[in-house]
């Protein structure tokens, strides 16, 4: 009887975290459920919202891939000085802000970019970048490096030896060998990257808008902030969810997380290569690094310049970073240490849940007891943990089973107990991955656009949505400004936190 | 005295059965592969698999005892050290499970590891110390704790020739002769002839009763003259 109480108290950190994330999760959506007015059906101008998120996520998806193809396998067959930051360069999207990587790719592609200004020379009529196109192009941006990663570890699992019976029997390698990897390896890749563009807020809120290129969560953001039409919302966050949950478990079954390039840095002898491969390799660089580098010559110059304002909202930035990433790694660990069905179903719900999702029903269930403006920062803090569980727990849980099935037999037979085997055995041999899951969360968190813009006003607003009031005014300078900042603190804390997990534990 | 009382172990499908007794001293556990030596050292120490029968140690039934709470300490064939923990801390895991070492045990921590031939090496890590230093330290730990019952479960067997003669000379001189029970699994029968005072043979899931290792090596059953060839 004692002893069911121990075991109770001991998973109750596990069982709380996983009560979060429900609530967060199918509380939300219950809350959205029961509020949706499904009578009054959706409009024209809701049908065409979702055409448009689905057909700008294939898009992104299919471009992405195809794109992907000849750059992997450059990658695959090439050694050159450089690669390794290359492959670590395709790892970085993932934790750099969507609305910098925006900004950039304004200042390259946009009115007065780069692009149009070569245009303007030649003669030809300027391109714009918002609508489709431009949505499109942000999250191939995003979405390219991710896919060159899922098709360049299908390239590296062909044994070397197939390579050298091909090139020795004559064969063609790519019908023999590389057409079958493909076959497996980029349906996943689609997969996974329509998925993430299909809750993509803060491109389409940057990039799209207007009845050709609105998406659904960029139509919940205007029920609630510009008509103030709850119903409406509940029920686009309803069709929302539907459309995540559809292909999400598939998805997140195949998607790797192998931080930033291990076991991509090898390439696999072959006796064909093509010079196109340089070309590819080039171009991949340039795309990736030209909007990056423009945002900071536009804005190092303008940081000094950066008001208070900016200031403030930075800190608050920081804050709710620090808060949700204390809350994702204590959550993701007490959920490692249990085991169990929890893991697979904490691990899952927030993939198949969308940021603005969850604030709509948030906003729902706050809005007749308090002003939602005044919870705008704590309900950041937890929506952002619960976004983060997902990765954090595919770092750490096979980590501490690893730990477990090593060392387990030894810290029973000392009778450690179980805070000292938490405290001298686990949490040290974790240092890595929490160290890498907490610059993850801090990054992610930093960086976030989403359902903080539902909810705050410029006094609670965080550094992305101050950015995107600057852009809004067309104070370009300002935002540049600001999205340094941003980049600085997001790659920084990254930096920080992982950094902490490098140093060999076991060294000396 | 370690008396198993009608003993089944269940792992699988395989089954090892013993009713035997080990008196203190250096017992040898040897067999064929998959006989089940390490079964019967895991159903000693606590872990894992299924029991039915008694283990008794003193009149003292185990059965049912988690490993932490058994009067046993053992090495594994590795992680016998915890990495990211200096060789001082790993032996003093044996005084004192929370690392909490008073200046006293410190010191009879640096006494041991003087011992074992390894002064002034506590402030290292496993990671920069040699194969056969790794096991002296293993061992350290072991001469610290004051469980009477020692199991090895081919803890020297990545060692050479060299090292697998030191290491059990330390085990022989300062546990078995100590008055300890030390059981050790081992693949080489050799080991057996020149250090264990008794050879516990396993074979077909049947523990037998432990022999004098004179007797055994002199007079060996049918099955285990198969075994020896």
């Amino acid at each position: 009887m004692a002893r069911s109480a121990v075991a109770i108290i001991r998973s109750l950190p596990a069982w709380l975290t996983a009560a979060l994330v429900l609530a967060l999760t199918l509380g939300t959506l219950l809350a959205v459920a029961l509020r949706a007015e499904v009578g009054r059906g959706l409009s024209a101008g809701d049908w065409s919202a979702i055409r448009f998120t689905v057909l700008q996520a294939a898009a992104s998806a299919i471009a992405s891939v195809i794109l992907a193809i000849p750059v992997a396998r450059a990658l695959a067959r090439r050694q050159f000085r450089g690669r390794g930051a290359l492959v670590m360069l395709l790892g970085a999207p993932f934790i750099l802000p969507v609305i910098v990587a925006v900004l950039g790719l304004l200042a390259v592609f946009g009115r007065g970019g780069l692009l149009n200004a070569g245009l303007l020379a030649l003669g030809v009529a300027p391109i714009s970048i918002y609508g489709a196109g431009g949505v499109v192009l942000a999250h191939v941006f995003f979405n390219l490096p991710l896919a060159v990663r899922l098709i360049l570890q299908g390239w590296l699992s062909i044994p070397a030896e197939r390579f050298r019976l091909a090139a020795q029997l004559n064969a063609p390698i790519w019908r023999v060998l590389e057409l079958p990897m493909l076959a497996r390896h980029a349906p996943g890749a689609l997969l996974v990257i329509f998925l993430i563009c299909l809750t993509s807020f803060a491109v389409a809120l940057t990039l799209g808008g207007g009845p050709r290129a609105t998406t659904v969560e960029l139509a919940i953001w205007q029920a609630i902030r510009f008509d103030f039409d709850l119903g409406r919302a509940a029920l686009l966050a309803c069709v929302q969810f539907a459309l995540c949950a559809m292909a999400a478990l598939v998805a997140w079954r195949i998607t790797p997380l192998n931080g930033f390039g291990s076991g991509l840095d090898r390439t696999v002898a072959r006796w064909d290569q093509s010079r196109w491969d340089w070309v590819w390799l080039l171009l991949v660089t340039l795309f990736l690094v030209l909007p990056l580098a423009m945002i900071l010559w536009r804005g190092v110059p303008s940081l000094p310049d950066l008001g208070p304002d900016i200031y403030r909202a930075a800190g608050r930035s920081v804050l709710v970073a620090l808060a949700a990433t204390t809350l994702t790694l204590a959550g993701a660990l007490a959920l490692s240490l249990r085991g169990g069905v929890l893991v697979a179903l904490v691990g899952s719900l927030p993939l198949a849940a969308s940021a603005l999702v969850m604030g709509t029903g948030l906003f729902l269930l706050v809005f007749p007891f308090v002003n939602p403006v005044t919870v705008a920062l704590p309900v950041t803090v937890g929506v952002n943990a619960v976004m983060a569980m997902p990765f954090a727990l595919r770092l750490l849980s096979p980590a501490v089973a690893d730990i477990r099935s090593d060392y387990g037999p030894l810290a029973a037979n000392l009778a450690l107990g179980s805070w000292a085997t938490l405290r001298l055995v686990i949490l040290p041999r974790l240092r890595k991955p929490l160290s890498f899951a907490a610059g993850l969360t801090m990054a992610l968190s930093i960086g976030d656009l989403g359902v903080v813009a539902l909810f705050a006003t410029p006094a609670q607003e965080t550094l992305p949505l101050a950015m995107y009031r600057l852009m809004g005014a067309y104070r370009m300078d300002a935002a540049a400004g600001a999205a340094v900042l941003l980049l600085f603190m997001a790659l920084g804390a990254f930096w920080i936190c992982d950094s902490r997990g490098q140093g060999d534990a076991d060294a000396g | 005295m370690l008396t198993l009382d009608d003993v089944t172990v269940s792992k699988g499908t395989f089954q090892l059965r013993a009713n035997l007794q080990v008196p203190p001293g250096l017992t040898a556990v040897i067999g064929p592969s998959g006989g089940g030596k390490s079964t019967l050292l895991a159903a000693i120490a606590g872990f894992g698999p299924t029991v039915t029968g008694r283990v008794i140690w003193d009149g003292d039934d185990l059965s049912g005892k988690e490993p932490g709470q058994r009067p046993v300490t053992m090495l594994f064939q590795d992680h016998n050290l915890f990495p990211h923990l200096t060789i001082a801390q790993n032996v003093g895991l044996a005084l004192a499970p929370r690392l909490k070492l008073s200046v006293k045990q410190s010191a009879q921590v640096d006494a041991v590891l003087t011992d074992v031939g390894l002064p002034g090496l506590g402030g290292r890590k496993p990671a920069a110390l040699s194969g056969g230093q790794i096991g002296r330290a293993a061992l350290a730990r072991c001469l610290l704790s004051d469980r009477p019952v020692v199991l090895l479960d081919e803890a020297f067997a990545a060692l050479g020739p060299a090292l697998r003669a030191e290491m059990l000379t330390l085990v022989r001189d300062r546990m078995a002769q100590q008055g300890r029970t030390v059981i050790m699994v081992t693949h080489d029968p050799n080991d057996a002839r020149s250090f264990a005072d008794q050879v516990l043979f396993v074979a077909e899931g049947v523990a037998h009763p432990p022999l004098k290792a004179a007797a055994f090596f002199y007079d060996p059953s049918p099955a285990a003259q198969s075994y020896l060839g």
